[in-house]
């Protein structure tokens, strides 16, 4: 799960990472209230949505009055933003953020994410503020200094100095550096946060650091015991099938093509969408039934799929181990009981009891469900219907 | 010999009484798993499916003499249940559970490291040696015995490879479901090297999928160590950037953990990589024979 801007720095401050101060606005008023209440003559208004690439989207501004808050929150606001991660529909910004000015001597970067292969959590620094971490990473490497951290021990002086030292800090600003990388691992820690990206870090005048984005990502699987984090959650940035889909513990994932795909598991459900681009078509989604593939997943995962306008066949591939695939079979019968469905659905269905799962299928009739042999054969059937 | 597990390996439950355990445990027992009791805290003393159920680990290990835990307790309790496995001088614990904690991963896979317990999981469908011992959830009868070794990160696409395999006249030694999430037990690499060590299996065959980078490390370690022949498939080829694909460790995160990256590594190291998910059987024909 994500979060916003605005909630990210928050959270920071409840840790003690300095961050310059703002508040969020939902309205223009609000928006010029927050700019007054904060003081000062320079202020930003940046839009608060899940994706990167903001500024150059348009969608942060710097205001020198407060008119020019009022300006900028009034074209920003209700804006369709088009940034490098939102696709070329962007996304509607529905609230900014406003900040006061700050004072940036230099830019940094500051991350923090597992390391699968050393499987504890790596922080990473550059002296590359406001570029793309990965755009570094690529060009010059050697811009990047990595401590690994293991959780064992935590956070100590030595990751700080190291740091530190790494991109060129001594004295007092070494310490004030430390001193913020140490909040920052507690708030990852604390709040099983999966990745934290700050781009960019800011060292102002007086060698202080401040966190001037800030970027959150959460563990799906650790947010039953963070209800405060879960109280973030922002619907509105989700696609609502995926929601949807979610609340009937389905694992759905919108794509761009016309066939439809159900399968238990998520390995076989990623390869069933690579085997309907190998056969020439283009899968409308991903879409995890889990192992049960009882009657009512099978129906609500018809009616989420048909949600999607694009789709023009449905492909269903279960691989029966436990679940017998006569059952399964009966489950997608009954299924379409519950949803109506008006487009081919090709079944295939292997594993246990598989010969009479066909047989099922062939006697009920039904002139849109049609059975296949195998993998390739319900690939191929299913994309020449979806193309007809 | 097969890898890891056989039919005189030891096994406890932890998590025995719970209906997933339940279930799951009396398929093993029926398959012909050696599952010598469970341990379920507070039921210490009872039978269950006719096998003894102990308060802790220590006690099912000592009284039974069990080397492997098949563990299915809830999420938030899986790290306390691995931990005490591996205080308990558990060699193997084989982790069912799905939805675990990334950060309590983390610490309890350091805790089995320091105490050498080798973990398979969390997150997958277990470990099966055809004909002779399954510890967890996939259904046993697809796996025939034969001479190729499995090792996938993704459950249904275990059985479907298996079949495929049984298909073409082949079957299979171990296969070795070690799950997708981002901090998991043994990995393909020493997979790789004990099928390699392994006088009963003469292929591999390895499924992947987007996200992280161990087929990467794993196509490094195949160039250097292993002269079986490998068949590989990697799931996820048409998967977006940044979304997660139900399993919590297939994203793809920037350019990193693409599955053309992992293939075209694979192919460099002598691998027959197949493309469509439906030629991994007659790939493995195949390289056998070569």
């Amino acid at each position: 799960m994500n979060i916003h801007e605005y909630q990210a720095k928050e959270l920071f401050k409840h840790y003690g990472v300095p961050t310059p101060r703002g508040k969020v606005a939902f309205s223009v008023d609000e928006a010029v209230k927050n700019a007054e209440e904060l003081g000062g003559n320079i202020w930003v208004v940046k839009a608060q949505i899940h994706a990167g690439g903001r500024g150059l989207g348009g969608g942060v501004k710097l205001a020198r009055s407060l008119d020019e808050v009022k300006t900028w929150t009034s074209k920003i606001l209700g804006m369709q933003l088009v940034t490098h991660q939102t696709g070329p529909e962007g996304k509607l910004v529905q609230k900014v953020y406003i900040e006061e000015g700050a004072d940036i001597k230099k830019e940094y970067y500051l991350g923090i994410v597992l390391d699968r292969a050393k499987e504890m959590p790596v922080m990473m620094a550059s002296t590359e503020g406001g570029m793309e971490i990965e755009e570094v990473a690529k060009n010059h490497p050697e811009k990047i200094v990595k401590v690994a951290i293991d959780p064992i021990i935590g956070f100590q002086g030595f990751h700080g100095r190291n740091l530190a030292f790494g991109l060129g800090l001594s004295g007092d600003e070494m310490k004030y550096f430390t001193k913020f990388a140490s909040a920052l691992y507690k708030v990852y820690i604390d709040k099983d946060v999966d990745m934290i990206e700050i781009n960019p870090l800011i060292k102002n005048g007086k060698g202080e650091f401040l966190a001037l984005d800030g970027k959150v990502g959460f563990d799906d699987n650790a947010l039953y015991r963070h209800p405060s984090i879960e109280k973030m959650r922002d619907l509105s940035e989700e696609h609502p099938t995926e929601i949807e889909a979610k609340a009937s513990n389905l694992s759905y994932v919108k794509l761009d093509g016309n066939v439809g795909c159900m399968v238990n598991g998520a390995g076989l459900a990623m390869a069933t969408m690579d085997i309907i681009k190998h056969e020439g078509g283009q899968p409308a989604n991903f879409l995890d039934v889990g192992g049960g593939a009882n009657p009512q997943t099978v129906a609500k995962g018809f009616e989420i799929i048909l949600k999607d306008q694009n789709v023009k066949a449905i492909f269903v591939n279960i691989f029966g181990g436990i679940v017998r695939c006569d059952r399964v079979a009966n489950g997608i019968l009954e299924a379409t009981k519950i949803t109506q469905v008006n487009v081919p659905v090709i079944v295939r269905l292997d594993g246990t009891n598989a010969i009479e799962a066909a047989e099922i299928l062939r006697n009920a009739n039904i002139p849109n469900i049609i059975s296949a042999d195998n993998l390739v054969d319900g690939a191929k059937k299913a994309v020449a219907l979806a193309n007809k | 010999m097969s890898i890891l597990v056989n039919k005189d390996t030891k096994v406890i439950v932890q998590g025995f009484t719970g209906k997933e355990g339940t279930f799951h445990a009396s398929q093993c027992l029926d398959y012909g798993t050696k599952i010598v009791g469970g341990v379920t805290p507070g039921k210490g003393g009872t039978e269950y499916l006719n096998q003894p159920v102990f308060n802790t680990v220590y006690e099912a290990v000592n009284k039974t003499g069990a080397t492997v835990s098949m563990i299915f307790v809830p999420p938030a309790f899986v790290a306390d249940a691995v931990m005490e496995a591996a205080d308990a001088g558990i060699e193997l614990a084989v982790i069912i559970t799905e939805g675990a904690p990334v950060r309590d991963m983390g610490l309890a896979k350091a805790y089995a490291t320091k105490k050498n317990m080798m973990t398979i999981g969390p997150n997958c469908p277990g470990i099966i040696t055809a004909e002779e011992c399954k510890i967890g959830i996939m259904p046993g009868f697809i796996f025939k015995k034969g001479r190729i070794g499995l090792i996938s990160k993704s459950g249904t696409l275990t059985y479907e490879s298996a079949n495929q395999i049984v298909q073409e006249g082949f079957g299979i030694s171990t296969a070795v479901g070690i799950g997708g999430d981002p901090i998991i037990g043994l990995s393909y690499k020493q997979l790789l090297q004990m099928f390699q060590d392994d006088s009963e299996t003469d292929g591999i065959v390895m499924i992947g999928e987007i996200g992280g980078d161990l087929e990467i490390q794993a196509a490094e370690f195949i160039k250097n160590n292993i002269t079986k022949p490998v068949v590989a498939f990697i799931a996820g080829q048409t998967a977006p950037k940044g979304k997660r694909m139900g399993h919590a460790g297939a994203i793809i995160s920037g350019s990193a953990g693409t599955a053309e990256e992992k293939m075209n590594a694979l192919s460099s190291a002598g691998v027959k990589v197949v493309v469509s998910p439906a030629d991994i059987g007659k790939a493995v024909r195949e390289i056998m024979s070569k």
